[in-house]
């Protein structure tokens, strides 16, 4: 079972700076790290391969020092690595984002799953996952908590008289519980936390990871419509970025000297009454 | 046809329009009058009633696109968006809401791509720009460290979703009325490639916490899974739901649906409490726009007191019990 998994470079701390002009995202001078939300699809995706086989590609869309996200997650375990990064690529949006993503994915072919986080942490958005199942018409479980079942019919068994086919069987939790999906491969699923605990990259993995070629993709060596990338193929546009104010400056009573919890708790009771909370 | 009118994606479960798409109402009513167009409910699913169908009209609705079938019962993106590009295909509308709920933040993205929209997701603000008629959709980013505003100034339909609560379900209008338009299924419209197997209802104590008013929630500082009993306490008297924080969720205090956070939920209630929570950046993404925020804590140093309106400082274990008894008092 050969799996993609997009992944994203996130910034590892929330001080991100912002370009007044474009209105998106300063990335340089941050440290980066691969978005947490990513690490449960790259668990996720290592052991699909560790029961049935098969290979795991990483793919990311960022500046040429995301790099380092796709070895790291070649360190935990997946295979090959592929960097779309271009000027051309600046300033999407995620619909311009799935579309680069997916085509670089169709150039990829052969694959069976696609396993994308639920969001990503700095954007926030989590519709480049199902943006890509879209574009390649697949079939999509997002909020995927669990893999239930993967029935792969055998190579000699298939036979083109039934409608017999790989599929997958997932869980994907919503507002009241969890719903249960049968979806036929190729699929792409979004996932949860849930769904898995990530490994640590392995000392073997990093050795891999540093002798690994990274291919760099874009609109020279990969068919591409120019009309749909960077902010020119993007139907959104930022127009203001505003910082809000933190600090509520609410009133905050120390109970640890004088112990006078009974009183603090009824002036907390006098503020929901106020505020017709009780 | 020029693209016209505002739709707000009404939800269903089992023949029951869901709370949300009634607060959609109340956010496209606004947009709806300033455009001075119309308000379109469109709701999916199966053996949902007229009578049922009159209520949005009631909250604002100056039409109803309703669709029953029963291969719409369940929510299976690949129909929902099917059906929905070919509607919108037909009727064009301008801007389309929806909740940003399993449903909305799935099938959304799905067809903002096949009909080349601008999607924004979790919008906080929305409203329409004075010179163009442009929609303006104002959401946080980035752990709600920034609000972004934003807008598709050449692309038809604009579409966003907001979060759930984060506004009231309009006010009922007995008097009013619109038009209730019974669409038929196209069949040929069915993906038919995915199967729902089943459904398995949260168990213990689960509330929705995404659709709770009070959420009460604990975290590290409630140092072990039984101490969560007087969380569930709190939460009662307001007939509320639990909540966690991440590193309560790790020791297995709790389990994961209940964690409040960047790597959890996102909740937006009237009144939270965060209990034992110190409030590091990713739990302060998840429920800082919360109406009223209660902290009790240790230390008096913690980041959770920087966004309350309300804390107390010292030891959980005095306080909470206390406030209980008080609470208790006062339901009686």
């Amino acid at each position: 079972m050969n799996i993609v998994i997009p992944i994203k470079q996130v910034p590892e701390t929330s001080n991100v700076k912002m370009d007044e002009e474009t209105g998106t995202m300063k990335r340089e001078g941050v440290e980066s790290i691969i978005n947490p939300l990513d690490l449960y699809a790259i668990e996720t995706g290592i052991q699909l391969k560790e029961e049935y086989g098969g290979k795991i590609t990483v793919i990311t869309m960022g500046p040429p020092s995301a790099d380092k996200a796709l070895k790291e997650a070649i360190a935990m375990g997946c295979d090959d690595g592929i960097l779309l990064s271009g000027r051309e690529f600046a300033g999407s949006d995620t619909w311009a984002t799935s579309y680069a993503l997916s085509e670089a994915i169709r150039e990829i072919g052969d694959f069976d799953l696609i396993l994308a986080g639920e969001r990503a942490t700095d954007g926030d958005t989590g519709q480049v996952g199902p943006g890509i199942a879209s574009w390649l018409d697949l079939t999509l479980s997002t909020y995927t908590s669990k893999v239930v079942d993967v029935n792969l019919v055998e190579e000699e068994e298939v036979n083109y008289t039934t409608v017999e086919q790989n599929s997958i069987i997932v869980e994907r939790m919503v507002e009241d519980g969890y719903e249960k999906l049968e979806l036929p491969l190729p699929a792409l699923l979004t996932v949860v936390k849930e769904i898995s605990f990530p490994r640590l990259p392995t000392l073997r993995g990093k050795q891999r990871s540093r002798k690994v070629e990274i291919p760099q993709w874009n609109l020279e060596n990969l068919d591409l419509k120019e009309e749909f990338l960077g902010l020119q193929g993007s139907p959104t546009r930022v127009v203001n970025i505003d910082h809000p104010k933190v600090t509520r400056g609410g009133t905050i009573i120390d109970v640890r000297e004088d112990g006078k919890v009974e009183k603090a708790v009824s002036k907390l009771i006098d503020y929901l009454k106020a505020k017709e909370l009780v | 046809m020029e693209y016209k009118g505002v739709w707000t994606l009404g939800e269903a479960r089992d023949g029951e329009i869901k709370e949300v798409s009634f607060e959609l109402l109340s956010r496209g009513r606004k947009l709806a009058d300033k455009l001075e167009e119309e308000l379109v409910s469109v709701i999916l699913g199966d053996q949902i009633t007229d009578q049922q169908a009159e209520e949005l009209i009631k909250s604002g609705a100056d039409k109803v696109l309703l669709m029953n079938a029963p291969a719409l019962k369940d929510f299976i993106v690949e129909n929902y968006s099917n059906v929905l590009q070919d509607l919108i295909a037909e009727y064009k509308p301008e801007i389309i809401l929806a909740a940003a709920t399993s449903m909305g933040r799935t099938v959304m993205p799905y067809v903002a791509i096949k009909t080349s929209a601008g999607l924004t997701a979790d919008c906080t603000e929305l409203d329409i720009e004075e010179d163009t008629g442009n929609l303006l959709q104002t959401r946080p980013a980035i752990g709600g460290n920034i609000l972004a505003t934003i807008k598709s100034p050449n692309h038809r339909p604009q579409m966003a979703t907001v979060r759930p609560h984060s506004t009231k379900p309009a006010e009922k209008d007995e008097s009013r009325t619109g038009e209730i338009v019974h669409l038929k299924l196209d069949s040929s419209l069915l993906d038919g490639r995915v199967k729902k197997l089943g459904f398995r209802k949260n168990e213990e104590d689960a509330v929705n916490i995404q659709d709770a008013d009070v959420v009460a929630a604990g975290g590290k500082g409630m140092k072990k899974g039984e101490n969560f009993a007087m969380i569930r306490e709190l939460a009662g008297y307001f007939e509320g739901a639990v909540g966690a924080s991440r590193d309560a969720v790790d020791r297995d205090w709790i389990s994961y649906p209940y964690q409040v956070g960047l790597s959890g939920k996102t909740v937006t209630p009237k009144l939270y409490f965060a209990i034992g929570i110190s409030g590091a950046i990713q739990h302060l993404a998840g429920m800082k726009t919360s109406e009223n925020i209660i902290a009790i804590n240790a230390d008096p140093d913690a980041d959770i007191f920087k966004v309350s309106d309300f804390g107390i400082v010292g030891d959980l274990f005095e306080i909470v019990p206390e406030l209980n008894k008080q609470l208790a008092e006062e339901v009686k």
